[in-house]
C-alpha cells in the first residue's frame, strides 16, 4: 500500500470529493496558493501546499481565493453551505477563531436547530492547531475544546494520515457544520493510506495499542508521544491501552469507558490548555459513567493554563512530553489506597 | 544438528509476535504437526506446529515476551548435544534482518495486478517450481490475507496464487451481477496458467466447483473448506451484521461468529477488517453479490449436482462448529473425502493451519 504525507492524504480527499461532487468548493485565503507572487496561482499551493495544484484542475469558481478577512470567509461559507454548495473552507490558524466566531458559533452551528431541521449545513473548517514551531501565543494553540463545547458543530483531531484522509470525506459529505483540526507539525508524518476513497465514521475512537494496566487517552500529536511513552513504560511491564478518540464531537464515549473498565485505570493526554479542556471533560465523564472501576485518581498531562510561550525553551516545556506522560503513567500504575 | 525455532511470519504485514504459551515443555520430544507454541499478533493468535520430530531442547523466549520476526524462539537439537553447545547456537544466533528497509521492500513478497474483464484484480504469488500451481480462493469478504498461513506451507516446489476476487480487498469494486457465473468467468479470465490444484473457502469454494465444472481438464484436484453452495441453510444474522457492521463493536460481533474461540480475532483483523469496508463501493458490492448467494438469508446457489458429477479427486473440509454454513452440509458430496474438524468455525484454514494444510499437501502431493 502507497505510503503518503497527511498533508497528500487531505489534498487526496480533497480531490476525490471535489471530482465527485460538484458542489464541494474551497475558500479561503491563498487556497490558489501564490496569486499576486512572482510565480503567480499555484507557485505554493496553500501556506502549506494542502491546496496544490487545486487551481489548475477546478479552476477560480471552485478554489476561491478571499480577501485577509476571517469573518467574510466564514460568513460566505455558512450562507453558501445552508444554499446549496458544500464548502470546504479553510481558518488558517485556528487562534483567528475569535474574529469570526459568530458565524460558525451562532450562525452555521444553529441553523438546522433555528429552521425546524430544514436547513441544512455542510460546512466543513479547516484549521490549523498547536505548538512547537516558535510561532507565539497568538498562532500555537489548540482551541478545539472551544469548538467541542458548541453544540451543533462536529469536530476532527486526526492523528496520522489514513485517519485523515477518511476523516476529511466523511466530513464533506457530512450534512452539518465540521471543524476539522489539523496539527501544523505534523503535516508530513507519513502512513499507508489507499488510493481509493473511503470514509471513518465519526464517533469511532480508534484504539492505537492494547494493553491491561492503564488507559490514555490522547488526541493529535499526543498520540504519538504517548506511543513512545507506552514503549518505554512496556519495558517496565506497564502495558498502556491507547485511544485516540479521532473526533471530540461526537465523542466515542464507550470505547474509552470499555477500556477503563478493564484497567481501572486512566491518564488523558491533552496539549491544550487544561482549564474546561478534553483532558478535563474526558476525566469528567470516567468520573462519572465509571467512578466504581476506578482504582486510581485519573491524571491529566496537559498545557499549562498559560499562553503558549514563544522562546523554544520555554515552549518545549509547555508542551506534554513522553517523559511527562510516562511519569503520570507510572503515577497512576502504582497508586495504592 | 542444532536448528532453530524462530518467530514466524504469517501475512503481509506482520512485524512481530508474542509467545503466549510453550505447549511443550523444555526438554520434550515431539513428532511431526504436534503443537509446539502458541502465538498471538495484533491480528490473530495461531499455533506453531513441529515440521519435524526432534527435541524441543531449550526454550528461549518465555511467555509473555513480545519479539520481532525471525527471532530466537527455541533451540532443538539431538539429545546427546552439549549444552556448552547449544549455549554457543544462543549466543551467536543473529536475526536475519534485510539490509535495509528498501531492498526488503523491493524483495518482498508483494500482491500484483492481474486484469479480467475490465477489472484490476490483486493476485499475490509465492514460490515457483514444476509442480502444478495451487490456486487460493477466498469467501465473501475474505481478502488475500485469508491465506496467511496456508500459501507459505505450499510454495516449495510450485507457483501459488491467491486471487482476491472483484468487490474485495483492494481489487475494482465493480461486481457485476456478483453472481456464481460472474465470478467463475473472472476467475477464468485471469487464470494465466494451463492446470492448478484448487483450493476455496466458503463462496470461495462454491467457485472452485464452478470452475472445475466447466474447466474439467485444467483443474487437477478441489479442497473445499466450508464450501457454500450445497445446501439452503446460512447464517443470516451474520451476512446482515456483517454487512451493516462500519464499527466497531459490530465488526467484532461478526468476525467472532467465525471462528470457533473468539479470542482468535485481535484488534487488527477487526481494523483491517472496517479499512476493507470503509472503502467507497465495497457495501454496495457485497450488497449485490449478497442479494445474488443469499437473498432472505437463503442460499440460491445449488451447486450439488455438479459437485456429484466432478471427476477429478475433491475433498471437503469443514469446522464442526461452523456457524455460518452447518457442516452437514457436506453429506452432499457424497464421493468426495469429507473431514469434519473439532474445536472448528468457519474457518478452519485459519483455526487449524496446521491440520488443514496437511489435508491440502495429501490431496495436491508433490506433482
Amino acid at each position: 500500500m502507497p505510503v503518503k504525507t497527511i498533508r497528500q492524504a487531505l489534498q487526496e480527499a480533497l480531490i476525490h470529493e471535489m471530482r465527485r461532487d460538484p458542489r464541494v468548493v474551497v475558500i479561503g485565503e491563498d487556497v490558489s496558493g501564490g496569486a499576486g507572487t512572482e510565480g503567480g496561482r499555484d507557485a505554493a499551493g496553500g501556506v502549506l501546499g494542502v491546496t496544490k495544484g487545486l487551481i489548475k484542475e477546478f479552476g477560480e469558481s471552485r478554489i476561491i481565493d478571499t480577501p485577509i478577512t476571517e469573518s467574510a470567509i466564514m460568513g460566505a461559507a455558512a450562507g453558501a453551505a445552508v444554499t446549496g454548495l458544500r464548502p470546504v473552507a479553510e481558518l488558517m490558524f485556528s487562534d483567528f477563531l475569535g474574529v469570526c466566531f459568530d458565524q460558525i458559533f451562532n450562525q452555521a452551528a444553529k441553523f438546522r436547530y433555528m429552521f425546524g431541521g430544514k436547513a441544512r449545513t455542510p460546512l466543513v473548517i479547516r484549521t490549523m492547531v498547536g505548538a512547537g514551531r516558535s510561532a507565539a501565543a497568538q498562532h500555537s494553540q489548540s482551541p478545539y475544546h472551544i469548538f467541542t463545547s458548541v453544540p451543533g458543530l462536529k469536530v476532527v483531531v486526526p492523528s496520522n494520515a489514513y485517519d485523515a484522509k477518511g476523516l476529511l470525506i466523511q466530513a464533506i459529505r457530512d450534512d452539518d457544520p465540521v471543524v476539522f483540526c489539523e496539527h501544523k507539525l505534523m503535516y508530513d508524518l507519513r502512513t499507508d493510506v489507499p488510493d481509493e476513497a473511503y470514509t471513518i465514521p465519526f464517533g469511532e475512537a480508534n484504539v492505537v495499542r492494547d494493553g491491561d494496566d492503564v488507559t490514555v487517552v490522547a488526541l493529535a500529536r499526543m498520540v504519538h508521544y504517548t506511543m513512545e511513552a507506552a514503549e518505554k513504560l512496556a519495558a517496565e511491564g506497564i502495558e498502556c491501552e491507547v485511544i485516540d478518540p479521532r473526533t471530540t464531537s461526537p465523542l466515542d464515549e464507550d470505547t474509552i469507558l470499555d477500556s477503563v473498565e478493564r484497567t481501572g485505570r486512566l491518564v488523558v493526554v491533552d496539549e491544550a490548555t487544561p482549564r474546561c479542556s478534553m483532558a478535563t471533560d474526558i476525566a469528567a465523564l470516567v468520573a462519572d459513567k465509571a467512578f466504581a472501576a476506578l482504582q486510581a485518581p485519573v491524571r491529566r498531562v496537559t498545557a499549562p493554563h498559560t499562553p503558549v510561550p514563544f522562546a523554544p525553551a520555554l515552549e518545549k516545556l509547555y508542551i506534554p512530553d513522553p517523559d511527562r506522560i510516562a511519569a503520570a503513567v507510572r503515577e497512576v500504575h502504582g497508586y495504592a489506597r | 544438528m542444532i536448528t532453530a525455532i524462530t518467530m514466524p511470519k504469517w501475512g503481509l504485514t506482520m512485524t512481530e509476535g508474542k509467545v503466549v504459551q510453550w505447549l511443550k515443555q523444555s526438554g520434550a520430544a515431539f513428532a511431526p504437526g504436534d503443537e509446539l507454541l502458541e502465538i498471538e499478533t495484533s491480528k490473530i493468535t495461531n499455533v506453531v506446529e513441529a515440521d519435524a520430530a526432534g527435541t524441543l531442547t531449550r526454550i528461549v523466549a518465555p511467555e509473555g515476551t513480545t519479539l520481532p520476526i525471525g527471532a530466537l524462539l527455541a533451540v532443538i537439537a539431538p539429545p546427546e548435544t552439549p549444552t556448552s553447545d547449544i549455549d554457543a547456537f544462543v549466543a551467536q544466533f543473529v536475526v536475519a534482518e534485510p539490509a535495509d528497509t528498501a531492498t526488503e521492500e523491493a524483495t518482498a513478497a508483494a500482491p500484483r495486478e492481474v486484469q479480467a474483464l475490465g477489472r484490476t484484480l490483486r493476485c499475490l504469488e509465492l514460490g515457483s517450481g514444476d509442480a502444478v500451481p495451487l490456486l487460493l480462493l477466498h469467501g465473501f469478504g475474505g481478502d488475500l490475507n485469508t491465506w496467511m498461513f496456508n500459501q507459505p506451507a505450499f510454495c516449495e516446489r510450485r507457483r501459488t496464487l491467491a486471487l482476491e476476487l472483484p468487490g474485495h480487498g483492494l481489487s475494482s469494486k465493480d461486481v457485476g451481477a456478483g453472481d456464481a457465473a460472474f465470478f467463475t468467468d473472472v476467475i477464468e479470465a485471469a487464470l494465466d496458467v494451463e492446470r492448478v490444484h484448487v483450493v476455496g473457502h466458503s463462496m470461495g469454494g462454491a467457485l472452485a466447483i464452478a470452475l472445475a465444472a466447466r474447466l474439467p481438464e485444467r483443474i487437477a484436484s478441489v479442497t473445499l473448506l466450508a464450501p457454500a453452495g450445497l445446501g439452503p441453510e446460512i447464517n443470516r444474522d451474520f451476512i446482515e451484521t456483517f454487512m451493516r457492521a462500519s464499527r466497531r463493536r459490530e465488526a467484532v460481533t461478526a468476525l467472532q461468529l467465525l471462528v470457533h474461540d473468539p479470542s482468535l480475532i485481535g484488534r487488527a483483523m477487526v481494523e483491517e477488517f472496517l479499512r476493507y469496508k470503509r472503502l467507497d463501493g465495497v457495501v454496495g458490492a457485497l450488497e449485490t453479490i449478497a442479494h445474488a448467494w443469499f437473498p432472505d438469508g437463503r442460499q440460491a446457489v445449488d451447486l450439488v449436482a455438479s459437485l456429484r458429477a466432478l471427476t477429478m479427486p475433491v475433498q471437503v473440509i469443514w469446522g464442526r462448529d461452523d456457524r455460518i454454513i452447518p457442516a452437514a452440509h457436506a453429506v452432499a458430496a457424497s464421493s468426495a473425502q469429507v473431514h469434519i474438524l473439532d474445536g472448528v468455525g468457519h474457518l478452519p484454514h485459519m483455526e487449524k493451519a496446521g491440520e488443514v494444510n496437511r489435508l491440502i499437501r495429501a490431496m495436491i502431493g508433490t506433482g
